[in-house]
């Protein structure tokens, strides 16, 4: 008997272990190749810079040429695609583990589609500064939320519920949407069509600092939430029995992430399925059983950067990043569709 | 003779209210015609309005609006119609209460090919975007119900819209992708895509009119067999009903109809949704009678949210497309709310 049980209690230690070393792994792989992307981002373009000249730029030294491209161009393009791509990534992959269901993420209820509302209406109407921009898209996601959520909490609650009442509300919000894009000057338009799909041209050193500081400020607190979460997967008594604050723990990542997903948008506009790929990728690649939410920040990273490359560079006409992932991530997501209604959770 | 009569009376089996809900319709109706022609960012009085329907000897301005405003009149009712019978037909193909071309994702194929005719065929008239609207459309549909109904349950509200969504969402960017290179594409596709009855002319309306007749005959002529399908596949075929040839004619009725109605107005959503919910409640289940009054209701609701957009909009207007969201969108949250969740 007590042989038995160290025989278990050894399995489950060796199997946790091995769980670790292959989380590990995956993570430093996916850290690797998104620092591999930012490096061809710097280098790539009309013309290929040398290592030598990016790093002599990045140290703020004077190389002709160099100085303006890499530095006003490229530079922040890379930074704003890293920390969008982490934003969706992450935001994207809390959504899908709270409301356990992979299609419940901000894309599909409208959270980004809330977010953009608001972004296109200081842009266009007020023609509002970057901060303030900022700060109406973070709440427009948030109302959204709020609004979402109010109005399937009703006498029971259920995720397809709050999924079909959140299309419902994308729908009027598109409306709002093509509304504004209308009355906007053509001038504005190139602008506002990046709200329509994500794209990171135009991406300017000065209007970056709201969502790398958001980020960098979050992603500890959703880190410390996001341990919870995992016992929050266990199920609600599991959970409380294990003595997680179920109602705080929501709340507090659901804030967190919804912060960060607007001001992504904001900046970026709504890039598509990147939040809604990046959760799965993750978890096929590292397991069930480990917060996976730095992996799935950096396979967001990884989404975005190389699908604007290929967008940059696979074809005559420039693409914005957004169309890319749109219609890489189309497959997929029939293909979870087919799963998810093969076995029927929904 | 009499006794024939007597037993057909019974099982046509009108509904009760039939009649007290048809007069009301009828003349709602005709309030919205008159406000449909009277309204806009210049208002035309009693006299005038006469004068430009009556009186072609009148050349005054206004008169002149009036004449105008008959053809946008016309055309809001002829594709109000087509969207609410398409909705009712696809409601009851799919046996599902939110079924409506823009919540399925098929405007977006429509679109779709739509943009594509503009930008590598270089097709500007309305008759060639039908076909591509409703080829678009088309396939569009069989792609969602395909996945949609996979799995046990069949074709739940919740997978098809969600089925709808995504395939929606994947559309659109290869929407925005065909658009981008080319910028006089997006001008022309900008306006289209919001959905207006402002672009009507009378040769639209002239496309319009044989893909409005077939879709309501066959709406009509598989009305009947459609109620018996809404009693459960194998009751239906228990009562002779072949239910895979129904479904197949009445959602290409359905297609047909969107498709024409999307090809020349652009893509107007909840149409469908709306006037058949609101007709059912009123009469009854029975498919025979909600089919033609949902082309009442659905002409109704188009035009009237077409003269809002341009009281609104004034002295512009507000795309009717964006006024039905704003309508429509609220209803299917309210029916989504309403739902028990086992028939989600």
């Amino acid at each position: 008997m007590m042989m038995n049980e160290t025989i278990t209690i050894n399995s489950i230690m060796r199997s946790r272990l091995k769980r670790r070393r292959r989380f590990i792994l995956v993570t430093s792989v996916l850290a690797l190749l998104s620092f591999a992307l930012c490096c061809a981002m710097l280098m790539l373009g009309n013309t290929i810079y040398p290592v030598r000249d990016v790093i002599g730029v990045l140290l703020g030294e004077q190389v002709k040429g160099a100085t303006f491209t890499v530095g006003t161009l490229r530079l922040p393009r890379m930074i704003a695609g890293v920390f969008a791509g982490f934003a969706f990534g992450v935001g994207g992959y809390i959504f899908q583990t709270m409301l356990r269901n992979p299609l419940a993420n901000p894309n599909v209820i409208g959270i980004t589609t809330g977010s953009s509302a608001a972004a296109v209406f200081c842009i266009i109407v007020l023609h509002a500064s970057n901060t303030v921009v900022s700060i109406a898209s973070v709440i427009g996601g948030l109302v959204t939320v709020l609004v979402i959520y109010g109005l399937s909490k009703g006498s029971s609650f259920s995720i397809g519920r709050l999924i079909l009442i959140g299309i419902g509300l994308q729908a009027m919000l598109n409306a709002v949407i093509s509304y504004l894009m209308l009355i906007g000057k053509e001038s504005d338009i190139p602008t506002a069509i990046r709200w329509l799909s994500g794209s990171l041209n135009g991406a300017k050193m000065e209007t970056l600092s709201p969502l790398v500081l958001t980020v960098v400020l979050l992603t500890p607190i959703i880190l410390y939430f996001g341990k919870r979460l995992e016992m929050l997967e266990l199920g609600e008594q599991a959970a409380t029995s294990l003595g997680v604050d179920t109602n705080k723990t929501r709340l507090v990542l659901i804030i967190t992430s919804v912060l960060i997903i607007a001001l992504a948008t904001a900046t970026t506009g709504p890039i598509a399925f990147v939040a809604f790929l990046a959760g799965p990728i993750a978890k096929k690649l590292v397991g069930v059983g480990f917060s996976n939410i730095i992996p799935a920040g950096l396979i967001g990273v990884i989404l975005v950067l190389a699908s604007d490359l290929i967008g940059q560079f696979a074809f005559e006409t420039r693409y914005p990043v957004g169309v890319i992932t749109g219609i890489l991530g189309a497959p997929y997501l029939i293909y979870l569709l087919i799963r998810i209604n093969r076995k029927g959770d929904l | 003779m009499n006794n024939v009569s007597v037993t057909e009376k019974k099982q046509l089996n009108i509904p009760r209210n039939f009649i007290r809900v048809l007069v009301p319709l009828l003349l709602l109706l005709g309030v919205c015609i008159l406000a449909s022609l009277a309204f806009g960012s210049r208002m035309i009085g009693w006299g005038e309005l006469l004068d430009g329907l009556f009186h072609p000897e009148v050349q005054s301005h206004e008169a002149n609006v009036v004449r105008q405003r008959i053809v946008r009149t016309v055309f809001s009712l002829m594709c109000g119609a087509a969207l609410g019978v398409a909705g009712a037909l696809m409601q009851s193909v799919t046996r599902n209460p939110i079924a409506d071309p823009s919540i399925l994702g098929v405007n977006t194929g429509a679109s779709l090919f739509v943009v594509c005719g503009i930008a590598f065929l270089n097709i500007s008239s309305a008759d060639q975007y039908i076909w591509l609207a409703i080829a678009g459309a088309m396939l569009t549909a069989i792609f969602v119900f395909g996945i949609g109904s996979m799995g046990s349950g069949g074709a739940t509200p919740l997978k098809l819209v969600l089925a709808g969504a995504a395939t929606s969402a994947i559309l659109s960017s290869l929407v925005v992708a065909v658009m981008i290179p080319r910028s006089n594409v997006m001008d022309q596709f900008r306006f289209w895509q919001v959905g207006s009855v402002g672009a009507g002319n009378w040769d639209s309306i002239i496309t319009f009119v044989p893909f409005l007749v077939v879709g309501i005959l066959i709406a009509i002529f598989t009305g009947p067999a459609l109620n018996a399908l809404a009693l459960g596949d194998e009751v239906a075929t228990g009562l002779g009903v072949k239910t895979g040839t129904i479904r197949l004619v009445a959602a290409l009725g359905g297609v047909l109809l969107c498709g024409a109605a999307t090809a020349l107005a652009g893509p107007i959503g909840f149409i469908g949704l709306l006037s058949t919910h609101v007709i059912r409640l009123l009469i009854g289940p029975d498919l025979r009678y909600i089919i033609p009054m949902s082309a009442l209701s659905g002409a109704i609701i188009l035009t009237v949210s077409d003269v809002l957009g341009r009281l609104i909009g004034s002295p512009g207007e507000l795309e009717v497309g964006i006024v039905t969201a704003f309508v429509g969108a609220p209803i299917l949250i309210l029916i989504t709310m309403k739902a028990k969740i086992r028939a989600l």
